[in-house]
């Protein structure tokens, strides 16, 4: 008889963790290449702080600034959140609805997949002015909205790309349509969903951002770099962007995590990303 | 298949598309009938029909400034400024003028996004240390950087150009890698029995056997750069592109809501038509490929 | 007929596990209505090991997804184990193998197998031990932990296999299982399900289109024509119990696959009597 391919998948989640995290190590020392040469252009050609601040001069202004930093970013923060919570909930009870109901995909998903090439970030004024510009439910829903498709097609996907095949072996489990959704349905979606929900992170935060340069109190992240840039004092800009940057990384990273939690048999076969 | 037959296929998503909207139009004027402004017409839309309605409740969310009438956003596209050019003309002509820009973007995505995959394809060592950075600085949102980069760069259509590209360049980037690897290996196993070099390979096997992978990316992409061109005007105050309408609207929202949804639905239009272009040529390109595995879609 | 009908292990069958009589279907298709199956008429006993063979589009396949209730016959009756189809689906009396083994990556090697059991409700260390005893069974035992993906093609329908048996079926419904494998890897599958079959006496309905494969396995050939779907003949094939590696080399092994095939070819134009062919062909066979 042919022997199988590998050892079972028994390895303990700390040594997957062990080996994703070494498999950064190329990428790590690549970007430290980079920090370090940056540097030094920086300071060899004294380039002009506002065409290209070098990296210490960022810290710097970080370190300067940093109360005022960090309570933008808190605020900015909590939006992002808010707005991911509300757009990938209604984004997959959306998805379940419609993928349950053939004839409502017929129109809804045409809908989605054109409603998610609307820039969105349009409506962003129309949103300060509804929850008016200081609440940070206005730009809280322009990044609910900008995940909220994403999520809700990815989810219709995930759901209907069941191979026939496996429905005709459930039936004949005489196992009814709850049943299927749970066993078959639902694992069958996973890889779709958290493929939204990864790119959900970058666009909630996006989202967070941009509505605040329309409008918002001075205290978030969109304003701070668009009045420190404004005011041509670019390593304040930067400095914010630093943080910005660390929102995007960190969520992105939670839903990796989740990710390996919820479909551990997932990782062992397709490469990340 | 009968050319008649695929028309009314594919006429099926657009058909779907209108309906949906139709209902949103409904639903739009039907909570404004129920809990907006009193609807007062002498005159309704010119049809002689007077009406004088006072909704039984009332909610701000769905009044007049907030949720202006259907038709009233259809006519301020009619309504004609001060030098005698109708809205429409001003936001059609914004519109195109960001559509240049974000066009403009999108090449230079496309085209640095699949050099770097192709580079990234042929050395080993790029893919595991460039790819997860490139993936990392994705979730950085490039666009806070926008006002630095038009501010910094201080030539307004270039700085607009660099950040739309760079919302392009990724997911072309990402699909291409997929892409260029996705050829039938027995196929790689004849081109080697010919002793073909890799840029023969490159070209008569990787190059075809992705694009279905790159039209994926091409549709993510193209939407990106209408928003990458629209965000990147914002900072550095153009006058001639649709952000700037989209400002202006939102200064005189109050005094008339109507020509900033005006601007929204140019946006709109222009993000839906960038879309609609891609899958287009997409269908023409591929019209004789065989039908797509899931592996390829969005 | 079905009282001179024994199974494998020589014990006589008390009466049809499946019977099908004047078993029609007709697809309602795009093009006009599509006859796939023309007046069936079968009757399978306990314990039997019966094949259907016949070309591609003849309706072997929709005639085993009648049996298992999965598609509705036009017209006609269907019996399996003395009740509707639909009744037996309920009931769970079947368990079905299909060409490919539709194992879910999400689950191991052996919640693959306590899938059914799961659905009954069964509780957990009963399904637990089933499984086991099932993985045992297709001799998989220690692959319980491992993913499908890590496993062969061969070893992927085994557990498919052992998954169809899990509730202890009466019937096995098995559409060209081994259809993707090779042929060595075929030709020890064979054995194994042979093996499995006497040990559970199951009574098995093994859809295929390889004649070597339809003989060597079953007590009964039934040769299907080209569409509409008949039978065109029913072959007993009375090779000795003990089926293996020597018995593709007897004369009567070749002399039945010789008779299956020009049953086939005969059936490209397929004659309205069924048992008519059959006495002709032995007429023809002991002049």
């Amino acid at each position: 008889m042919s022997v199988a391919v590998t050892t079972p998948s028994g390895r303990s989640a700390a040594a997957r963790l062990g080996s994703g995290i070494r498999d950064w190590v190329p990428a790590g020392a690549v970007l430290g290449g980079f920090l370090v040469a940056w540097q030094l252009v920086v300071s060899i050609f004294q380039v002009k702080q506002f065409i290209l601040p070098g990296p210490i001069a960022i810290a710097e202004a970080w370190q300067a600034d940093l109360p005022a930093l960090w309570a933008a970013t808190t605020y900015t923060l909590s939006e992002i959140i808010t707005g991911l919570v509300l757009g990938v909930t209604a984004g997959l009870v959306a998805g379940v609805l419609t993928a349950r109901f053939a004839t409502a995909r017929e129109s809804l998903m045409p809908f989605a997949i054109a409603a998610n090439s609307v820039p969105i970030l349009a409506f962003a004024p129309v949103f300060n002015n509804w929850f008016g510009v200081a609440n940070p439910l206005s730009k809280a829903m322009v990044a609910a909205v900008l995940c909220f498709f994403p999520v809700m097609i990815n989810t219709v996907r995930g759901l209907t790309s069941v191979q026939p095949a496996a429905i005709e072996l459930m039936r004949s489990y005489a196992a009814g349509q709850l049943e299927v959704f749970r066993r078959v349905r639902v694992p069958n979606a996973l890889p779709f969903i958290f493929t939204a929900l990864r790119l959900s992170t970058t666009l909630a935060t996006i989202g967070a951002i941009v509505g605040e340069y329309f409008a918002a109190p001075r205290s978030s992240l969109g304003q701070y770099i668009a009045t420190a840039s404004g005011f041509l004092n670019f390593e304040r800009s930067w400095a914010a962007i630093v943080f910005a940057a660390a929102i995007g990384i960190g969520l992105y990273f939670v839903v990796v995590i989740l990710e390996r939690i919820v479909m551990p048999w997932y990782g062992a076969r397709d490469e990340v990303p | 298949m009968p050319p008649r037959r695929s028309l009314a296929r594919g006429a099926r998503p657009v058909v779907g598309f209108g309906v949906i909207v139709l209902l949103i139009l409904v639903a739009w004027e039907g909570a404004k009938w129920l809990a907006g402004d009193p609807w007062r017409y002498e005159s309704f839309l010119g049809t002689g029909i007077s009406i004088d309605h006072r909704p039984p409740f009332r909610l701000v969310p769905v009044n007049d400034i907030n949720l202006p009438h259907v038709w009233s956003i259809v006519e301020e596209f009619a309504s004609v400024d001060a030098r005698g050019t109708t809205t429409l003309a001003v936001l059609v002509g914004a519109g195109l003028f960001t559509l240049r820009n974000a066009a403009v973007g999108f090449a230079i995505g496309a085209v640095v996004g699949l050099t770097l995959a192709i580079i990234i394809v042929h050395v080993r060592f790029l893919e595991r240390s460039l790819v997860p950075l490139l993936v990392v600085s994705q979730t950085i949102p490039i666009i806070a950087i926008a006002p630095l980069i038009v501010i910094g760069l201080r030539a307004d259509w270039l700085g607009v150009a660099a950040v739309t590209s760079y919302l392009t360049f990724f997911p072309v980037t990402i699909a291409a890698i997929r892409g260029l690897r996705a050829f039938d290996p027995r196929a790689h196993e004849l081109l080697t029995s010919y002793a073909a070099d890799r840029r023969t390979v490159l070209w008569k096997l990787r190059l075809p056997s992705s694009t279905a992978y790159l039209f994926t990316a091409f549709k993510i992409a193209a939407t990106g750069s209408i928003v990458g061109a629209i965000v990147g005007e914002l900072p550095s105050g153009m006058s001639q592109g649709l952000a700037r309408q989209i400002l202006t609207g939102m200064q005189y929202y109050t005094l008339g809501p109507s020509y900033l949804w005006a601007a929204i639905v140019i946006a709109s239009a222009l993000g839906i038509g960038a879309f609609v272009l891609v899958t287009l040529v997409e269908r023409w390109v591929l019209r004789d490929a065989r039908p797509a595995e899931s592996g390829a879609e969005a | 007929m079905t009282d001179t009908v024994t199974d494998r292990a020589g014990r006589p069958a008390s009466g049809p596990v499946v019977e099908l009589v004047d078993t029609s279907k007709v697809f309602g298709g795009s093009a006009g209505p599509v006859e796939a199956l023309n007046r069936i008429n079968l009757s399978i006993g306990r314990g039997e090991f019966v094949s259907l063979i016949g070309p591609s589009g003849c309706g072997k396949s929709t005639l085993l997804r009648i049996v298992g209730d999965l598609i509705s016959a036009s017209d006609g009756m269907v019996t399996v184990n003395g009740k509707s189809a639909r009744q037996a689906r309920l009931d769970r009396d079947y368990g079905m193998v299909f060409q490919a083994p539709v194992l879910f990556d999400w689950r191991t090697v052996r919640q693959n197998v306590e899938l059914p059991l799961e659905i009954l409700r069964r509780p957990k260390a009963e399904r637990e031990a089933k499984a086991r005893d099932m993985l045992e069974l297709v001799e998989l035992g220690t692959f319980g932990g491992h993913r499908p993906w890590q496993l062969s093609g061969g070893m992927q329908q085994r557990v498919a296999i052992a998954r169809a048996l899990a509730l202890d079926p009466a019937i096995l419904l098995m559409d060209e299982p081994f259809g993707a494998l090779d042929e060595m890897t075929r030709e020890r599958m064979n054995l194994e399900l042979l093996r499995i079959w006497d040990r559970t006496g199951t009574t098995v309905i093994f859809v295929t289109h390889s004649i070597p494969e339809a003989v060597f396995l079953s007590t009964r050939v039934v040769v299907m024509s080209a569409r509409p779907g008949r039978i065109t003949d029913l072959i007993e094939v009375d090779l000795p119990r003990d089926r293996n590696v020597e018995t593709r080399e007897m004369e009567r092994y070749f002399e039945l696959v010789t008779r299956v095939r020009e049953a086939l070819r005969s059936g490209e134009g397929a004659p309205a009597d069924p048992t008519e062919a059959a006495r002709v062909r032995a007429e023809g066979l002991s002049a």
